[in-house]
């Protein structure tokens, strides 16, 4: 964060742990790096959810404490988390068959734009940027059944993250179906994005103000 | 009686690796990655490289031996990662200005697509299609075709000349066990190789001693072994800390 007056809105954990209330009981998650790794501190109550890591981690759980950590064992984020019960271990090319062929039921990205199309952009910080970092994303995006986003709504500047169409170069075409943000909770809708729900202190006027795209109810 | 891999040490380890070779590199966010070959092979000096591994290089520190040392080393002509720049766009790698400056090449390839690249490569399989990066950047100028009303990309298979691994044990014929996360990219690297080295974190156990069904890498592809000392001799993980902004 800048020196800024704090993000309105959710905090990190809060976005995270609204999204997290959208996974179903029995679904397979896989988070990615920086905000989405919080979902796996959110309490999911009586569902089961098993938290997939790209690395081939299967049913991680809670970040764990300095001095409590085990060094061969992260997440996508390389935090040194823990494992459920039930956890397995496979290596990365089974990993990502897992994730092409359909068992990831959703995955939990972060994003510098989002679009009301359903594209996003993740991987490089600009269009004419040499290098990026695609890591898992792109297959992530392509073959999990939901792709989520949670990113802050609008860049450190100001500028709006939620826009109409991307800027940026695409990491999947037409995929995203729910983005938290500080914000709220928002749908892509084509031309602009739903609001599923606003965070607490937001009005719909200060939304739309921050968003580069229409927003209705 | 079958003969031991086990080398003397680092330096025996990565000799007679010549310049031009193709090395991939095991490890994702620390677990799994050979700390100490890639240091041995920063010593060894082989040039004009290519290097297949997730990443060049993280941004945190303390920054242990990595892909972007070797090329700031000028050992290296091109990379294939998953990631040529940090995670967190405000984090700068070293490795950022050589690709800027065009003294190294690289190829960014999808993370899936990059560890089943280096799987078909080692299981006889020349190409194959994947749905992943459709659409994007990573698909333009690409062969491509339709399979049940979906487009795939065609990706080839990455065969190497040497594969660097990190394990937690080995008996001394090469088979290999991995602790948890480091598994990773280790054994599809094995695969793919024709000479693999490992780095191995316990003491070597005689053939004979580790249970077959429980090995994840077979010996037959395993060519030198060289253990881990204790540290700071050894390069072991640290614990990781955030990069001071």
């Amino acid at each position: 964060m800048s020196g800024d007056a704090a993000p309105k809105g959710w905090s990190r954990q809060q976005m995270a742990d609204r999204l997290a209330a959208e996974f179903g009981d029995g679904w397979i998650v896989n988070l990615g790096v920086g905000i989405p790794t919080l979902c796996s501190n959110a309490d999911t109550g009586d569902r089961d959810v098993v938290f997939h890591s790209e690395n081939g981690v299967v049913g991680y759980g809670p970040v764990l404490p300095e001095g409590q950590e085990d060094l061969h064992l992260v997440n996508a984020g390389g935090q040194n988390v823990s494992l459920r019960p039930g956890a397995a271990i496979v290596h990365h090319a089974d990993s990502f068959a897992l994730i092409r062929s359909g068992r990831i039921d959703a995955t939990v990205m972060g994003a510098y734009e989002a679009a009301a199309n359903g594209d996003f952009a993740n991987w490089k910080v600009a269009a004419n940027a040499k290098g990026g970092g695609i890591g898992g994303a792109m297959d992530l995006a392509a073959c999990a059944r939901c792709v989520f986003l949670i990113l802050e709504h609008t860049t450190r500047r100001g500028a709006p993250r939620l826009v109409r169409r991307c800027a940026l170069p695409v990491t999947a075409r037409r995929v995203v179906t729910l983005i938290a943000t500080n914000y709220g909770l928002f749908e892509p809708a084509g031309e602009g994005f739903r609001v599923k729900e606003l965070a607490p202190g937001l009005t719909l006027d200060e939304a739309r103000a921050a968003t580069g795209a229409p927003l209705t109810d | 009686m079958p003969k031991s891999k086990l080398v003397s040490g680092f330096a025996e380890a990565v000799a007679g690796i010549p310049d031009g070779a193709t090395i991939a590199f095991g490890g994702f966010a620390g677990p799994g990655t050979p700390f100490n070959l890639i240091r041995a092979l920063l010593a060894q000096g082989a040039r004009n490289l290519t290097c297949v591994s997730n990443t060049t290089g993280g941004a945190h520190q303390p920054r242990m031996p990595d892909i972007g040392m070797l090329v700031e080393n000028g050992q290296v002509r091109k990379v294939v990662c998953s990631f040529t720049a940090a995670t967190r766009p405000t984090d700068v790698l070293p490795f950022a200005r050589f690709l800027e400056a065009g003294q190294v090449e690289a190829e960014l390839v999808p993370q899936g697509t990059l560890a089943e690249r280096l799987r078909a490569a080692g299981s006889g399989i020349p190409a194959f299609y994947t749905p992943t990066g459709v659409g994007t950047e990573v698909a333009e100028g690409r062969e491509t075709r339709n399979f049940d009303g979906r487009e795939h990309l065609l990706e080839r298979a990455l065969p190497v000349d040497f594969a660097f691994l990190r394990a937690h044990q080995a008996d001394e014929v090469g088979n290999l066990r991995y602790r948890l996360a480091q598994r990773n990219f280790n054994p599809v690297m094995a695969m793919a190789a024709r000479t693999v080295v490992a780095e191995v974190e316990e003491e070597l156990l005689p053939a004979g001693a580790m249970d077959p069904d429980s090995v994840h890498t077979p010996g037959i592809l395993v060519h030198r072994l060289v253990r881990v000392p204790p540290a700071p001799e050894g390069l072991w993980p640290a614990r990781r800390a955030e990069r001071a902004r």
